[in-house]
């Protein structure tokens, strides 16, 4: 057994992810070179022009997998927290060592090359978390075994975000709900967070739009409306009877149509009436959670009153929290405001650029938007744009299949791990790999704001590429040692 | 394997991934094979169109003659962002010999988006244009020194000689409707305003051609698109060879000097226009390049109307010169034969005095020698009075019917609508409606229009008819219809008259002795075998206008001419000598009578004509 690790290896590791990562990396670099291209541009080895960069990147990163497969995969488990708390500490001091490079301070120059600790913290966090949550005596029973898993990923999400003003690598930490979910976590947890991404769009969207009827805002009143039927509907699961269901509905109907017709008199404020409706629910399904002894509903009636003061702090967070470019952003993003040369100018470019690609592409550094840089960001966080434009939707399609496949594979491995920790790092790998792309293409394609993280293996530049090349190949490492182990 | 419990929450986690890349999916259909409009956007972005304008087609004259040319000018464009900080404007200003006023006036017209409103820094704005080559001179040699500073080629007219202004026409700016009408054109293009230049614009224009370029998001031009297949080269517009003698057309125009008039000379065989002479006139040159605008404004409001090409717009009674055609319809119609008689009582004659003392009674020959009123009078009574008046005067109507429309084959009355003249009046022979409208359909007789036997009255024709009039004499019966582009399809445009071969003969006989015996004699040279007839016509502007058609020789004739000066008095006196010089230049190629020339030519029967 202990011969046949060491010397084989390459018997055990996967082939498949191997391959779809060299694939990615390929490609991602032949788009570094068109996005790059310039007119006097000579070759896509040369080293003074980003494509040529990259390719000394790739030869590092393919050096530092094989690496990273040659070492006894304890080592990670053992170095896991060792690892985590010198992060911490890299973190903390970067912000001291960095330059302002565009508002951010997560850049450690290294003479000619720059690095981004925050691109490998995600890989030390998610090993340090599979070692907590990996531990044999470990379940997740109440909320409190949550409290140092995310205390585990919070910290270093606070450090990025507040001190190094990275939101974007600080956001990526998000993906370990995922984890956290696969191993036990309610699935309230992740219907929580849509809920509250969608309350604060309402309340942002529609929140200054009057009623036509009186006073209160359309935003206002559609969550409130949306909390009513979420409290209903739970409070008619744990305590299936169907009159219960047709009182309840049938009672806020009532209510709000008195108001209406009160209202032709005299003005209703709309805004209160929904939100005492939303109360009075919450205050009946205490009562009824204790009555019956379902203490879950608690969370519900929790819940509600807490989105009462969410909606009510969205905007706050909005105006004050948030800074004005991330503002404009979301602005524009939700078609509040035109803005095409300023804040929408990316978002349209990058549009401009994909959409005129067509069908089939206009052909490997043909595209007029990307070699005449009227996308900037093209060959980093706005990559997918050249793929967009010079490959056509035929292109774009394929780049999307691979990642899905790319991703799906991760969660087959981690699947079918004997250890648990090694399949609590699997599922993070994959989490964060499904985050980023999320995010960056749902960011190209005007889908989501814009947030500034890399795609994986396709936007330019080394700390990205290292820090997933650490977090593949570190999985691919405890991968191919799954069936040592006797657990 | 493990963690069994949760198991199925792979599930719901491949299910996200597998949304999420559906979402995208879709929206990546939407935007790339859907949405129609990023297309056109990316274009926009990215390519330029730059136009490369042909050169325009040259104009020469019938012996190869170059009338009209290119010279190139310069324009000077700036484009502000290459200009950088350290940039030397008194040097660059002392290279143009403007003033640091001038300079800064001319920059703040340029960035002001008001009157610019296609300014960018990033592109090339033009800082002067339509400069000689001697003014960028200097510029040129020390160009490198103002980074952002180009120098552009384009081309205006040239002319060889001051003359034939309104036969040429000129080249200008387009407008508007021009634009609308043509989508060849865009704001800016030059297309020919009027003359030959408007007439033969799609010719002589050539073709223009394209070049798309890309422009990086600065508006930066990267070099040409898809390796330049989409550019079209320009195609040269196509030469023009003219029908006209540059130096028969000099010399009237010399002739005319001082008086306002007109001189037309036709090949007759051809149709061929050998000159088209309209005083006042300019020098061509006048209207190109800067100061096009100006001196158009000015030749606008010149009184004695420049711009009025007199030659084919202006119509005049024409005089004894009709009775040629009187006597040929009167012939055909069987009114007179050549050998009828009628009595003149010289200037006590009635209805219509006689100009001219003459034996009396006369025959038809005598009476064009002599230009005899009465003769004609007598004939074209007799002409429409053949049937009589017929109930309701039906009969003399419709005789004075035939009889106009026998005029109007000579190409009076109408425009010469297969000819290449652009401006055209079509003159008048008054109809019968008109006058039924005066008279009533009975009220009028052949003694109340007698003033139309002798060219007087309602009747108006053009120098361009007179000439032709005078060509189809020549011809024996038939004319080309007149025209200035020496191209053998237009001689297809033939028009043939009804008349018997047999009277031309008789009146070109008539026209002979009037340049040896009658009105012409003093200004015929006998080698040359002139024939001719002198008009004076009474207008209501004064003067009598003078008038003189004529060809020559008159067995085999080259050259047919009307000349027309206006209050001048005797049309032996004024028009003959011109058109006599004019048949002697073209047909020795040289003009021997420089005393006759100077008399004529320095005379100045209209002080207000300027010369241009």
């Amino acid at each position: 057994m202990r011969a046949s690790r060491n010397g084989n290896i390459l018997q055990h590791v996967d082939w498949i992810t191997i391959g779809l990562f060299l694939a990615l990396v390929i490609f991602g670099w032949l788009n570094i070179y068109g996005a790059s291209y310039t007119f006097d541009q000579t070759s896509i080895f040369d080293f003074s022009n980003r494509a040529g960069k990259q390719f000394a990147w790739i030869i590092g990163s393919v050096f530092l997998g094989a690496v990273l497969l040659l070492i006894d995969y304890k080592t990670y488990d053992v170095l896991a927290y060792f690892a985590y708390g010198a992060m911490l500490l890299l973190l903390l001091a970067t912000p001291f060592l960095a330059h302002d490079i565009k508002g951010s301070m997560s850049w450690i120059s290294l003479g000619p090359v720059s690095l981004q600790p925050a691109e490998f913290a995600k890989c030390i966090v998610a090993l340090a978390i599979a070692k907590y949550m990996g531990r044999y005596d470990y379940k997740i029973r109440t909320w409190r075994d949550l409290i140092v898993p995310f205390a585990l990923i919070g910290v270093p999400a606070l450090i990025i975000m507040v001190l190094q003003k990275e939101t974007g690598s600080a956001l990526v930490f998000a993906a370990f709900l995922l984890v956290f979910y696969r191993q036990g976590m309610s699935g309230y947890v992740l219907w929580m967070g849509v809920a509250a991404v969608a309350l604060f769009i309402i309340s942002i969207r529609w929140g200054g739009l009057a009623l036509p009827l009186g006073t209160g805002s359309v935003g206002i009143l559609s969550c409130m409306l949306l909390l009513t039927a979420v409290e209903i509907y739970f409070i008619c699961k744990e305590h299936k009877m169907r009159w219960q269901l047709l009182i309840l509905t049938g009672g806020v109907a009532v209510i709000y149509g008195i108001c209406l017709i009160i209202n032709i008199w005299v003005n209703v404020p709309f805004d209160w009436i929904s939100m005492g409706v939303v109360i009075a629910l919450a205050l009946y399904t205490v009562f009824v959670s204790i009555y019956w002894r379902k203490y879950m509903l608690l969370i519900v009636a929790a819940f509600s009153v807490f989105c009462i003061g969410y909606t009510q702090a969205c905007d706050f967070v909005f105006t004050h929290v948030l800074q004005p470019h991330q503002r404009i952003r979301i602005e524009v993003l939700l078609g509040m405001k035109e803005d095409p040369a300023g804040a929408g100018y990316n978002v349209n470019q990058a549009r401009i650029a994909i959409g005129s690609g067509r069908f089939f592409g206009k052909g490997y550094l043909n595209g007029t938007q990307t070699k005449l840089q009227f996308v900037p960001e093209q060959d980093t966080d706005f990559i997918f744009c050249t793929v967009g434009e010079e490959w056509g939707f035929v292109g774009s399609l394929g780049v999307l299949l691979v990642y899905l496949f790319f991703i799906l594979r991760l969660i087959e491995i981690a699947e079918r791990q004997r250890n648990v920790s090694t399949q609590i790092y699997a599922y993070a790998v994959a989490s964060i790999f499904l985050f980023h792309l999320t995010i960056n293409v749902g960011m190209v394609l005007g889908l989501l704001p814009v947030i500034g993280i890399p795609l994986p293996f396709f936007s330019y530049g080394g700390s990205s590429l290292w820090g997933f090349t650490m977090l593949l190949f570190i999985l691919l490492r405890l991968d191919a040692a799954r069936m040592e182990q006797l657990r | 394997m493990i963690n069994d419990q949760f198991y199925r929450r792979r599930y719901v986690i491949s299910g996200i991934a597998v949304g999420v890349v559906l979402v995208y999916i879709i929206r990546l259909f939407y935007l790339q094979v859907i949405d129609q409009s990023t297309k056109d956007q990316a274009d926009n972005n990215a390519l330029v169109k730059q136009t490369i304008y042909p050169s325009r087609g040259l104009i020469y004259d019938r012996n190869g003659e170059l009338l009209v040319f290119n010279q190139p000018i310069y324009e000077i464009t700036m484009t502000m962002r290459d200009m950088g900080n350290n940039w030397d404007t008194l040097g660059f200003c002392q290279c143009l010999q403007i003033s640091r006023e001038d300079f800064d006036h001319r920059l703040e017209e340029i960035k002001d988006k008001r009157k610019n409103r296609g300014y960018s820094r990033w592109t090339p704005q033009v800082f002067m244009s339509q400069l000689k080559k001697e003014d960028i001179a200097t510029l040129q040699e020390s160009l490198f020194l103002y980074p952002g500073i180009q120098i552009q080629k384009r081309t205006l007219r040239d002319y060889t000689y001051k003359a034939a202004a309104h036969v040429l026409g000129s080249v200008g700016e387009v407008n508007q409707n021009d634009i609308d009408r043509d989508n060849y054109y865009t704001r800016g293009d030059y297309s020919g305003r009027d003359g030959l230049e408007r007439t033969y614009e799609k010719q002589l224009r050539g073709e223009k051609g394209m070049e798309v370029l890309m422009r990086d998001s600065r508006g930066r031009m990267q070099g040409s698109y898809q390796n330049g297949d989409l550019d079209k080269t320009a195609v040269a517009g196509t030469d023009l060879y003219t029908t006209l003698d540059i130096r028969l057309q000099m010399l009237a125009e010399e002739l005319l000097c001082g008086k306002i008039g007109s001189a037309v000379a036709i090949e007759p065989k051809t149709g061929e226009i050998l000159a088209l002479v309209s005083n006042p006139a300019w020098n061509p040159r006048v209207l190109v390049g800067k100061e096009r605008s100006k001196n158009y404004n000015a030749l606008l409001n010149d009184k004695t109307k420049p711009l009025l090409n007199r030659a084919t717009q202006a119509t005049y009674p024409p005089g004894s010169t009709f009775k040629t055609i009187q006597a040929l319809v009167c012939l055909e119609e069987g009114g007179i034969t050549p050998n009828t008689l009628y009595p003149c009582s010289g200037p006590g004659s009635t209805p219509i005095k006689c100009t001219h003392h003459h034996g009396s009674p006369v025959a038809l020959d005598k009476a064009i020698e002599q230009s005899c009123n009465p003769y004609f009078w007598c004939a074209f009574r007799d002409v429409l009075q053949k049937d009589g008046y017929g109930k309701e005067n039906e009969d003399f109507r419709k005789r004075y019917e035939i009889w106009r429309n026998d005029v109007m084959t000579f190409g009076l009355g109408k425009k010469f609508t297969d000819s290449d003249i652009g401006d055209q009046s079509s003159g008048s022979i008054p109809s019968t409606k008109y006058f039924d409208r005066f008279y009533g359909k009975t009220g009028w007789k052949a003694i109340t229009i007698r003033s139309l036997s002798i060219g007087q009255g309602e009747i108006l024709v053009t120098p361009l008819q007179l000439a032709n009039q005078a060509a189809t004499i020549a011809n024996e019966g038939y004319y080309i219809s007149p025209h200035l582009n020496r191209n053998d399809s237009m001689l297809t445009h033939r028009h043939d008259l009804n008349i018997a071969k047999k009277h031309f003969e008789t009146v070109k006989d008539g026209m002979h002795r009037v340049m040896v015996y009658g009105t012409g004699r003093h200004y015929a040279i006998d080698s040359l075998n002139m024939a001719g007839k002198t008009g004076t016509a009474q207008n209501s502007h004064g003067r009598d206008h003078a008038i003189f058609i004529g060809f020559a020789p008159v067995d085999d004739p080259k050259i047919a001419v009307a000349v027309v000066v206006e209050n001048a008095g005797f049309g032996a006196t004024w028009a003959a000598p011109i058109a006599s010089m004019m048949m002697e230049q073209y047909l020795t190629g040289n003009m021997k009578r420089k005393d006759l020339k100077q008399r004529i030519a320095g005379s100045v029967l209209n002080e207000s004509v300027k010369k241009w």
